[in-house]
């Protein structure tokens, strides 16, 4: 029997491993935003959970919001990336560090 | 036209004239710039002897008149007033007149200058101001007259404001005198504290009520009220009427024009304190301790400073020492409660220093502008006019009998013999030594400048400025506007005394405005003896300050005369009495060190430590530089890492969760 502990366990599973993926990638731009993604649905795994574990639907319309909202921000943080390397023929996160004081 | 009128044109004629010769120097131009201020001071000195003949006649007595309230605070008045009685009628009349004889005199001897139509302005100016003073009839516009003639005073002595002796000049006039001006304004706010008003009327009829009460100023303290009114007022004239140890700036103040020496240095604004404490007799009065701290001053001023008059080369300077010596005098007259004495030598003064000046001056533009005696000499085959009317004002200034200058000082030492004041037998023997000094140095001048070997030499050269001991030209007698002044002051410097000792010292002419206690009226007791001015004359050959005369004229003569090697002797044997009259006893050198290179250190140390230093080294710069450091720190934790700015987020966040979770 499936209770509501796993799926919380799951949603902060993934969401450990997305932060994680923040942290300890130094190289590839695009995995960043693959784990902001995850992030989100981990997020999205939480309300589904407690959705359904409350019988209340709020939960479930959050989640199309988030998902819409994943949706444009992935496409806009493609775009940047695709700009982003057109102008330093990078996307190695180690060496986009213009926000050094 | 009502009194109220006339009285009005009398001051405010010579302000209009300053404006329109000032203000439209170009419009007006050098002749138009001297008919109208000459005009206007004419006028005024015409209906000033109106007054007098009025006041003589008996047509009006004493006239308290107030012409316009500035404004009333807290129930004092601010007012504009005229108090018109015999003493301000006679000092109008000096004024006028000696101003008028120095206005027709500047046309002679300014005519080169290119600011003919500013000092024009500025002496008509000078008149205004002077008048106000001596007009008024509260403390408030007795101190716009005494600051506004300090300024006027300022403005000439700096007259030409390219040279810098000038300007350090008018500036030390200028410092020398707020010191003085302070304890003035000091004195009248103690007046209005204690009678609560500025009318001169109201605070003297209050003022013997208040004669015994005491004030106290710092740490509980008692002084008597009187004493410290009197003090602080009189601080006030020692810098006006140069009294020792605030006489420096007068001798300075040679530096401009020899006109204003004449009018403002010698004859009006220097006697402005005198006739001040003279005016305010009824509150001296009523202080013992404060008239003979007067009288000591001005003796030691007397004697003091005609002293380093024997030593001085500049002949300007010699006649502004002498200035000082006499204001002396009138000082020591004031301490012994003799303000008519005082008042009369004012007078008797102002014709004949004014005269000296004015003679100076026609011997310095005769030498185009030599100041120094050493290179005159013989000038009497030159310019009989000025030689004449030289010895005339000297006659009356030694105090030869029969001349103005014999009565009022006689009048002053026997009033300083009779005085029973706390000091007045070390006086007595300062103002008689003092009659030696004074013929000394006065018969000095005279030989050195007209008598004896010409020390210049004639090259008849068109060269401006040539070495000392030349001149361009042979020297010539000074035009007819120069020596008539000469002549018309002259006059009353010679019959003046004569003709007024009786009225003014004994008669009662100024009972209306010298209040004198009669215990103090030594005046009083002077007139017992007083036989009429003739007998007085005659009589003076018995005493002891006629033979002092005596004596400095035949030391004079001998030695500046026939033996000039005497002189260079006395100065070699006595080389220390020497040298501190040359440094005039060191009061330059003493203020020099002290008090304007301590302001100037002050200012600097200020300046480096505590601006520079502190408010903009610690505070200014301080805090940005602390700023700075603390960015330098913070910086570091910018790495420019979007990981490193997550990771913080995500520590943020639990540390607030966790806050929350374990304080819930």
């Amino acid at each position: 029997m499936l209770t509501l502990a796993h799926f919380l366990t799951l949603g902060a599973i993934l969401f450990s491993l997305s932060v994680a993926g923040i942290f300890l990638n130094r190289k590839n731009v695009i995995i960043l935003l693959m784990c902001i993604e995850l992030m989100l649905l981990s997020v999205n795994m939480n309300f589904v959970a407690f959705s359904r574990f409350l019988g209340n639907l709020d939960g479930q319309v959050f989640v199309f919001f988030i998902l819409t909202v994943a949706a444009a921000e992935a496409a806009i943080g493609l775009a940047i990336l695709v700009v982003l390397f057109r102008n330093r023929d990078t996307i190695n996160v180690s060496e986009l560090d213009d926000l050094k004081g | 036209m009502t009194l109220t009128q006339i009285l009005l044109l009398i001051p405010l004629l010579p302000l209009a004239g300053a404006i329109v010769s000032g203000l439209g120097r170009n419009v007006v131009g050098r002749n138009g710039a001297h008919w109208i201020t000459i005009f206007a001071v004419a006028a005024s000195c015409g209906l000033s002897f109106k007054i007098l003949g009025w006041h003589m006649q008996g047509l009006i007595g004493v006239e308290n008149l107030s012409v316009y309230t500035w404004m009333v605070s807290d129930g004092i008045k601010f007012e504009i007033g005229f108090l018109v009685d015999h003493l301000t009628s006679l000092m109008m009349c000096v004024v006028t007149f000696v101003s008028l004889m120095v206005h027709i005199y500047t046309i002679g001897y300014m005519q080169d200058d290119p600011g003919y139509q500013r000092f024009f302005s500025y002496i008509n100016l000078f008149t205004f101001a002077m008048l106000m003073l001596v007009m008024s009839n509260n403390f408030l516009q007795l101190f716009f007259g005494w600051e506004a003639v300090g300024l006027v005073s300022y403005l000439l002595i700096g007259f030409w404001f390219k040279k810098e002796s000038a300007i350090f000049a008018n500036l030390k006039a200028f410092l020398v005198n707020r010191v003085g001006d302070f304890g003035f304004l000091l004195g009248i706010a103690a007046v209005v504290m204690a009678f609560g008003s500025l009318d001169y009327a109201t605070v003297f009829a209050a003022a013997p009520g208040k004669a015994g009460d005491t004030i106290s100023i710092i740490g509980g303290m008692d002084w008597n009220l009187m004493t410290v009114i009197c003090v602080c007022l009189f601080i006030g004239a020692m810098g006006k009427s140069a009294q020792a140890p605030l006489h420096v700036w007068l001798p300075d103040s040679m530096e401009g024009p020899t006109p204003i020496s004449a009018l403002i240095h010698a004859a009006t604004m220097v006697t402005a304190g005198i006739f001040m404490v003279a005016r305010m007799s009824p509150l001296f009065e009523l202080s013992d301790a404060a008239l003979s701290f007067v009288m000591l001053i001005g003796a030691f001023t007397a004697l003091a400073m005609g002293m380093i008059g024997i030593v001085q080369n500049d002949i300007k300077r010699v006649v502004a020492y002498s200035t000082l010596s006499q204001l002396g005098y009138m000082t020591v007259a004031l301490g012994v409660s003799a303000y008519s004495a005082a008042i009369f030598h004012l007078m008797t003064h102002a014709f004949f220093k004014a005269l000296l000046f004015l003679g100076a001056g026609s011997v310095i533009i005769a030498l185009h502008h030599q100041q120094d005696m050493r290179y005159m000499g013989g000038l009497r085959r030159y310019m009989p006019v000025t030689w004449i009317t030289a010895w005339l004002g000297t006659l009356a200034l030694i105090g030869f009998p029969f001349f103005s200058g014999f009565y009022s000082k006689d009048a002053i030492i026997e009033a300083v013999h009779l005085s029973e004041r706390w000091g007045s037998g070390v006086v007595y023997w300062a103002v008689v030594l003092g009659v030696f000094i004074t013929a000394l140095y006065s018969f000095r001048l005279l030989y050195l400048a007209f008598h004896g070997n010409e020390r210049f030499e004639v090259v008849n050269s068109d060269e401006e400025h040539l070495p000392d001991g030349q001149v361009a030209h042979a020297p010539v007698e000074s035009p007819f506007v120069v020596t008539m002044p000469l002549v018309l002051l002259a006059i009353p410097s010679v019959v003046i005394g004569w003709y007024t000792i009786e009225p003014v010292l004994f008669g009662g002419w100024l009972d209306d405005s010298i209040y004198v206690l009669e215990r103090n009226d030594v005046l009083a007791e002077l007139g017992h003896h007083f036989h009429g001015a003739t007998a007085m004359a005659l009589h003076a050959v018995q005493t002891i300050p006629f033979w002092m005369m005596v004596a400095g004229f035949a030391v004079a003569t001998l030695v500046y005369q026939f033996r000039p090697a005497l002189a260079d002797m006395a100065a070699r044997r006595a080389p220390g009495i020497y040298r501190l009259l040359e440094h005039k006893y060191y009061f330059d050198e003493l203020y020099q060190r002290s008090f304007a290179d301590g302001s100037l250190k002050l200012g600097q140390g200020l300046w480096n430590k505590a601006d520079a230093g502190l408010i903009d080294g610690w505070l200014v710069n301080g805090s940005a530089k602390a700023v700075n450091w603390l960015a330098g720190r913070v910086r570091r934790w910018q790495t420019g890492f979007l990981y490193d700015y997550a990771f913080a987020m995500i520590v943020g966040l639990i540390a607030i969760l966790g806050t929350w979770v374990v304080l819930r």
